[in-house]
């Protein structure tokens, strides 16, 4: 009885008001509602997924038997982690270079390297298009290699997230620390290793979580650049779609968010929640 | 302390200019072996630049430095023989105590076991004795202060370089960390080089203070020769309080001067000042080396006329401003020709504060030994 003989509610408690609590739950349910939608129907024992008709996990089943569905997600996994290390990568030398030096038309490359994020997508993917069709890029390679079109057009647009995410990282790095590890004798590839890396790393990680699900889930500059014989999930699930909404499309959805939530959760571990919040 | 008159320092004629700002200005100075010397300027005078151009982080646009001997042109920061204790202490904050001061070591390649013995000699020294698995974040700001400068003393270096090191600290913390710097640089024999805006830190802790001004050497002195005689006005504003009044010079000769100040009076003093006759000077005296006396019974006059003649070296005014600080009370007095002078007063008994306040006319007087004459 204790619960509602609680003290009085004071002026600035809001996390206690009805209002406040009601309009959280609000966000969450405009948020979350469909992903729920869709992870219950894909246990809906029915065929046109409309009206629920009882529970199954046949389409479960059904989707992971299903050659193309499974390796269209093979495609989009190797593109999304390929993607995602050479973003890194790129991206991290990309923002270290323009937080250390100057030189000119700095203002003009910072610029240019955002210009992924600015260019709206249907731009962009039609300008893929176009480019490897001229550059006659090949596209009866085996797999994995009949993926680089695809993989090449990803890296343009994450990895601009990535050196952001870790430029906004080491605008709060104290160079006294790179020059006390010289100080003490390191040189400069050890006082990066040493001092500097271990600081951007929240940032790396943050980084490497928003290139992996821009890539995962990419479908419009996708689309322009796969061919017949790679297709990515979201590709996959689009083309199924134009068909008919059966749970199947559920079922692997659901897989695919599982998957997300359980890598996301794996990156935040290593790094420490605490860690990945500085860096917004 | 056994001072060894070797120069490990010699910097010669370094100028350090950042585009058209010239932060250094043909600086030339010699720093020995085992002294504690302190680089003491206002903020941009050049004397953080200096400091870090003998640790490496700055090319001298042009001249020397030389540490141990050795020309340091072309010797990059991790090469030299010098270390540093930063402003920020950068201390690596994903590195526990332990690891921190042993960075260094374990970048040289020491074996792990004298590192280990190494590192605990270090912390012991600077009072840091348990606390090895700390993190920095759990750690105050003193503690990491002492956590860096552990870091540095572990590598045994030549010259220790320390950054503003006491400004982030409180004010009791400062005091006491004055005293066990100067304490530790006894222990360890180092030569300690240390920039500072804090005239109270440099006098209380260096051997010698080199006064920088605009990127040049303002003067180069002990504490007490700083204070007692500084070289121009600068100093003498710069270090301590001080009252300064223009004046001509009427008297010099070796045993005696004296010097006309249209705003003061009539300024004798009982030594030569060698300047040129008739020149312009100025005359500073020092809050704390002026007496004050209850006008209209010639006490003043009295006291005045032990050292010095008749009329010289007296003034009258009128209190406008007091500030009782415990210790001693500051007085703000208007003089006669307009012209404000600070007086300090020790409150010698409980209830000398009471004794002047504001309005009173008073007369003061100072000896023949305490002003000095500045001729720049």
């Amino acid at each position: 009885m204790a619960f509602f003989r609680s003290a009085p509610i004071a002026p600035l408690e809001y996390t206690r008001k009805l209002w406040m609590r009601s309009w959280v739950g609000l966000t969450m349910l405009f948020l979350y509602a469909p992903l729920l939608v869709l992870m219950v129907f894909s246990f809906n024992d029915s065929k046109r997924n409309v009206v629920w008709k009882g529970f199954t996990l046949k389409y479960y089943e059904k989707a992971l038997n299903n050659d193309s569905l499974v390796e269209a997600l093979v495609n989009s996994l190797t593109i999304a982690f390929l993607a995602t290390v050479v973003s890194l990568i790129i991206g991290a030398l990309a923002a270290v270079m323009l937080w250390r030096f100057r030189f000119p038309f700095k203002g003009l490359v910072e610029g240019t390297m955002s210009l992924p994020i600015i260019v709206p997508e249907i731009c962009l993917g039609v300008a893929f298009l176009i480019f490897f069709a001229k550059v006659d890029w090949p596209t009866d390679l085996i797999w994995p290699l009949n993926l680089s079109a695809i993989t090449i057009a990803h890296i343009t647009f994450c990895f601009p997230f990535v050196a952001m995410v870790v430029r906004a990282r080491l605008a709060s790095f104290n160079k006294e620390e790179e020059e006390a590890a010289k100080d003490l004798g390191a040189t400069e590839w050890q006082a990066f290793r040493d001092v500097l890396l271990p600081h951007i790393k929240p940032g790396l990680v943050a980084g490497a979580l928003l290139a992996f699900t821009l890539s995962l889930d990419d479908f419009v500059i996708t689309f322009f650049t796969s061919g017949p014989d790679t297709i990515t999930f979201p590709v996959k699930v689009y083309s199924m779609v134009r068909f008919s909404v059966t749970p199947e499309v559920n079922a692997a959805s659901t897989l695919l968010i599982l998957l997300t939530v359980i890598l996301t959760f794996i990156a935040l571990k290593l790094q420490g929640v605490k860690g990945i919040a500085e860096t917004h | 302390m056994t001072e060894t008159k070797q120069p490990i320092i010699q910097i010669r004629n370094v100028s350090k200019r950042f585009g058209k700002v010239t932060a250094v200005d043909n600086i030339s100075l010699d720093i020995l072996a085992g002294e504690f010397f302190v680089l003491l300027g206002p903020s941009g005078c050049g004397k953080t630049t200096l400091l870090r151009m003998i640790a490496g982080f700055e090319m001298p646009t042009e001249g020397q430095i030389i540490i141990d001997g050795q020309d340091m042109s072309l010797v990059p920061p991790n090469k030299r023989p010098v270390n540093m204790v930063f402003q920020s202490y950068a201390v690596f904050p994903h590195m526990n105590v332990t690891d921190n001061v042993g960075y260094g070591l374990r970048i040289a390649g020491v074996a792990k076991g004298e590192i280990r013995d190494r590192v605990a000699e270090a912390l012991e020294l600077v009072k840091l004795g348990g606390f090895e698995d700390r993190m920095p974040d759990q750690m105050s700001g003193g503690q990491r202060q002492r956590v860096a400068l552990a870091r540095s003393l572990v590598m045994r270096p030549k010259v220790l370089l320390l950054d503003e090191p006491l400004s982030a600290l409180d004010a009791k913390l400062r005091a006491q960390m004055q005293f066990e710097l100067s304490d530790l640089q006894d222990k360890v024999g180092i030569t300690f080089v240390t920039v500072t805006h804090d005239q109270d830190e440099a006098l209380s802790m260096a051997s010698r203070v080199a006064v920088i001004n605009k990127g040049e050497v303002a003067q180069l002195a002990g504490p007490s020769d700083l204070y007692e005689y500084p070289a121009n006005r600068f100093v003498a504003d710069f270090v301590g309080s001080v009252n300064i009044f223009e004046g001509k010079l009427t008297l010099d000769e070796p045993d005696k001067a004296a010097v006309d100040c249209p705003g003061l009076g009539k300024v004798y003093l009982n030594h030569g000042v060698t300047g040129p006759h008739g020149a312009d000077v100025w005359v500073a005296l020092r809050p704390e080396k002026i007496y004050l006396h209850v006008p209209g019974e010639g006490k003043a006059i009295r006291a005045a006329a032990q050292d010095a003649p008749d009329g010289h070296n007296l003034a009258r005014g009128t209190i406008k401003g007091m500030s009782y600080l415990g210790d001693i009370t500051l007085y703000e007095i208007q003089l006669e020709g307009g012209q404000i002078i600070r007086v300090s007063r020790p409150n010698l008994s409980r209830h000398d504060q009471e004794d002047f306040t504001w309005d009173d006319k008073v007369s003061m007087h100072w000896r023949a030994d305490s002003p000095v004459v500045l001729l720049s």
